[in-house]
C-alpha cells in the first residue's frame, strides 16, 4: 500500500497539497508515481502564472505515458522545483519531499475544503 | 500486469529503466512465450514460403534464420516474422496480436502447395539478451546446448531435442532466443534469475527495440503500410519469383513513397506515437513510435515522413513546436550510440 500522509489534502486527480500559512506545496502522490513508473520528464508552470483550481499546471511523463498535473487550489505560482529538470526521478524516489512540483500562493482558502482527506483519498484509490 | 493478446504480461517487474540498463550492461531475460510458433512442412514448403513471404527463404542455408514481411495483395504488411530454415521444414515465429489473421492467411494461400501448417502452442520461448547473456546462459547448460549458445553465429540456430537455440533478439544486444517445452522454460527461467539475469518486462522490451531501430507491428507498420514505407526495403527480394504483394512494391519503387526514419528530440518533452511532424517545406509526417531513451538520456522516435526528409524538423508536442533531428536508425547497438544525422 502506498504511503498517504494524514496531514496532507488530496485531489481526485492524484495531486497532494500541503498548506503552510497560505502557501500550498503541490506534488503527486506515491500511488500516482507508482502507477506511472519511472518519470523521465517534468514540465512545470512558470513562476508568476495565475491558476484556478482544476487548471492544467504541468505535465509529468514516464517512459510509458504523459499525465497532466492540475492545480489543486487557485492562486499564483510562487516557486517551482527546478531540480526536477535534471532529476525527474526525485518524484519517484521522494514524492512527498524532494519530488514536490510547485508552490501556490493560495487566493481562496476555501479551495482546501474541496480536496480529499487522507482517508477519503485512500478510499478512492481502493475503489479504482 | 496487462492483457496482451490474451496473455497476462508484466510491463515491468520493478523499475522499467533498471531492466533496460540491465540488458544494455549485463543480461536480462524476457518471457516471450506469447509469440506464435508455426511449423511449415511438406514437399511444397519451400515453394509455398517463396510465394507467401517478401523475403526469399532461398537466401539462407539450413541452420539460419531470416526476417521477413508477410504481405497482402496491396503490398501491406500483414505481419513481420522470423523464419528458421531447418533441413526438411521451416519454423516461423509470428506476432501474438496478429495470430489469428496470420494463421487464416497462411491457410488461405496454402491451396495448391503440398504443405502441412501446424501451430506449436506447446512451446515456450525465453529471450536472454545483453553483453553477458550468452556466457551466463552457456554456464547453466550442458553439452550440445552450451556449445550452441557459445558457437552460434548471428542469426544462426541449433536444435537439441525439443530445444531450439537461436542467436537472435529484439534489443540490439547480443544474446539468444530459446524455444523449449513449457516445463523446461520454468526451470531455465529460475536458473537464469539465480545467476543474476534480470527479469525484464514489456516496457523495457519496447524501449530496447526502439533504441535498436526495430519496428513494432501495429505501431510502425500495419496492413496499410508497405515494407518500403517501414524501413524494411532490405528484406525485399524482388527477383522474378511471384510472391504476394510483389507488383504493388514494384510500382511504389518506381513512383516513390514515404519513409520511416529516426528522430532525436532537441527540444523539451517526450516524443510519442501519433505526434505530428512538421517539415521545413510545409509537408507533414507522423511519429509511429516514440519514447525516452534510457541509454541516450534523450527522447527518440521512429517517424513516417515524406521521401527524402533530412535535417531539422519540428514535432508538435502539446500544441508547441519542438525541434528534432532526422537520423538514420538504429540509435543504439551493443550499448553504444550509433545513430547518424541525415
Amino acid at each position: 500500500m502506498s504511503e498517504i500522509p494524514a496531514e496532507l489534502r488530496y485531489a481526485s486527480s492524484h495531486e497532494w497539497a500541503k498548506n503552510d500559512d497560505g502557501t500550498v506545496t503541490v506534488g503527486i502522490t506515491a500511488h500516482a508515481q507508482d502507477a506511472m513508473g519511472d518519470l523521465v520528464y517534468v514540465e512545470l508552470p512558470e513562476v508568476g502564472q495565475v491558476v484556478a483550481a482544476g487548471d492544467e499546471a504541468g505535465v509529468v511523463e514516464s517512459v510509458k505515458a504523459a499525465s497532466d498535473i492540475y492545480a489543486p487550489v487557485s492562486g499564483e505560482i510562487v516557486a517551482i522545483n527546478e531540480a526536477l529538470e535534471d532529476e525527474p526521478e526525485l518524484v519517484n524516489n521522494a514524492p512527498y519531499e524532494g519530488g514536490w512540483l510547485f508552490k501556490i500562493a493560495m487566493s481562496e482558502e476555501s479551495d482546501l475544503d474541496n480536496l480529499l482527506t487522507a482517508d477519503q483519498y485512500q478510499a478512492q484509490i481502493e475503489s479504482e | 500486469m496487462v492483457d496482451f493478446g490474451g496473455w497476462d504480461m508484466p510491463i515491468n517487474y520493478g523499475s522499467q529503466i533498471e531492466e533496460h540498463h540491465a540488458v544494455r550492461q549485463k543480461a536480462g531475460v524476457f518471457d516471450v512465450s506469447h509469440m506464435t510458433v508455426v511449423e511449415v512442412a511438406g514437399s511444397g514448403a519451400r515453394d509455398y514460403l517463396r510465394h507467401l513471404l517478401a523475403n526469399d527463404v532461398d537466401r539462407v542455408a539450413p541452420g539460419r534464420a531470416l526476417y521477413s514481411g508477410m504481405l497482402n495483395d496491396r503490398g501491406g504488411v500483414i505481419d513481420d516474422l522470423i523464419v528458421y530454415k531447418r533441413d526438411n521444414d521451416y519454423r516461423l515465429v509470428v506476432n501474438c496480436a496478429t495470430r489469428e489473421t496470420d494463421l487464416a492467411w497462411m491457410e488461405q494461400h496454402a491451396g495448391g502447395f503440398a504443405v502441412d501448417i501446424r501451430e506449436r502452442a506447446d512451446l515456450a520461448m525465453l529471450a536472454i539478451q545483453g553483453p553477458e547473456a550468452r556466457d551466463i546462459t552457456a554456464g547453466l547448460l550442458d553439452g550440445a546446448r552450451a556449445e550452441a549458445v557459445q558457437a552460434l553465429k548471428v542469426f544462426g540456430f541449433a536444435e537439441d531435442g525439443e530445444w531450439m537455440i537461436a542467436r537472435t533478439g529484439y534489443t540490439g544486444e547480443d544474446g539468444v532466443e530459446i524455444m523449449l517445452p513449457g516445463a523446461d522454460a520454468v526451470a531455465l527461467w529460475n536458473q537464469l534469475l539465480a545467476a543474476g539475469v534480470a527479469p525484464t518486462g514489456l516496457g523495457a522490451r519496447d524501449t530496447l527495440r526502439l533504441e535498436a531501430g526495430m519496428n513494432l507491428y501495429g505501431n510502425d507498420m500495419d496492413d496499410s503500410i508497405t515494407p518500403w514505407e517501414a524501413n524494411m526495403g532490405w528484406t525485399l527480394v524482388l527477383n522474378d519469383r511471384d510472391f504476394i504483394g510483389r507488383q504493388p512494391l514494384l510500382n511504389q519503387q518506381e513512383n516513390g513513397h514515404a519513409e520511416l526514419v529516426g528522430l532525436v528530440l532537441e527540444g523539451k518533452g517526450v516524443l510519442r506515437a501519433h505526434q505530428k511532424v512538421l517539415m521545413p517545406n510545409g509537408e507533414e509526417g507522423e511519429i509511429t513510435s516514440g519514447t525516452f531513451s534510457p541509454t541516450l538520456g534523450k527522447s527518440i522516435a521512429l517517424a513516417r515522413l515524406p521521401a527524402g526528409a533530412t535535417g531539422k524538423v519540428d514535432v508538435e508536442i502539446r500544441n508547441k513546436r519542438q525541434p528534432a533531428q532526422v537520423v538514420k536508425a538504429p540509435f543504439v547497438r551493443n550499448g553504444q550510440a550509433v545513430y547518424k544525422a541525415i
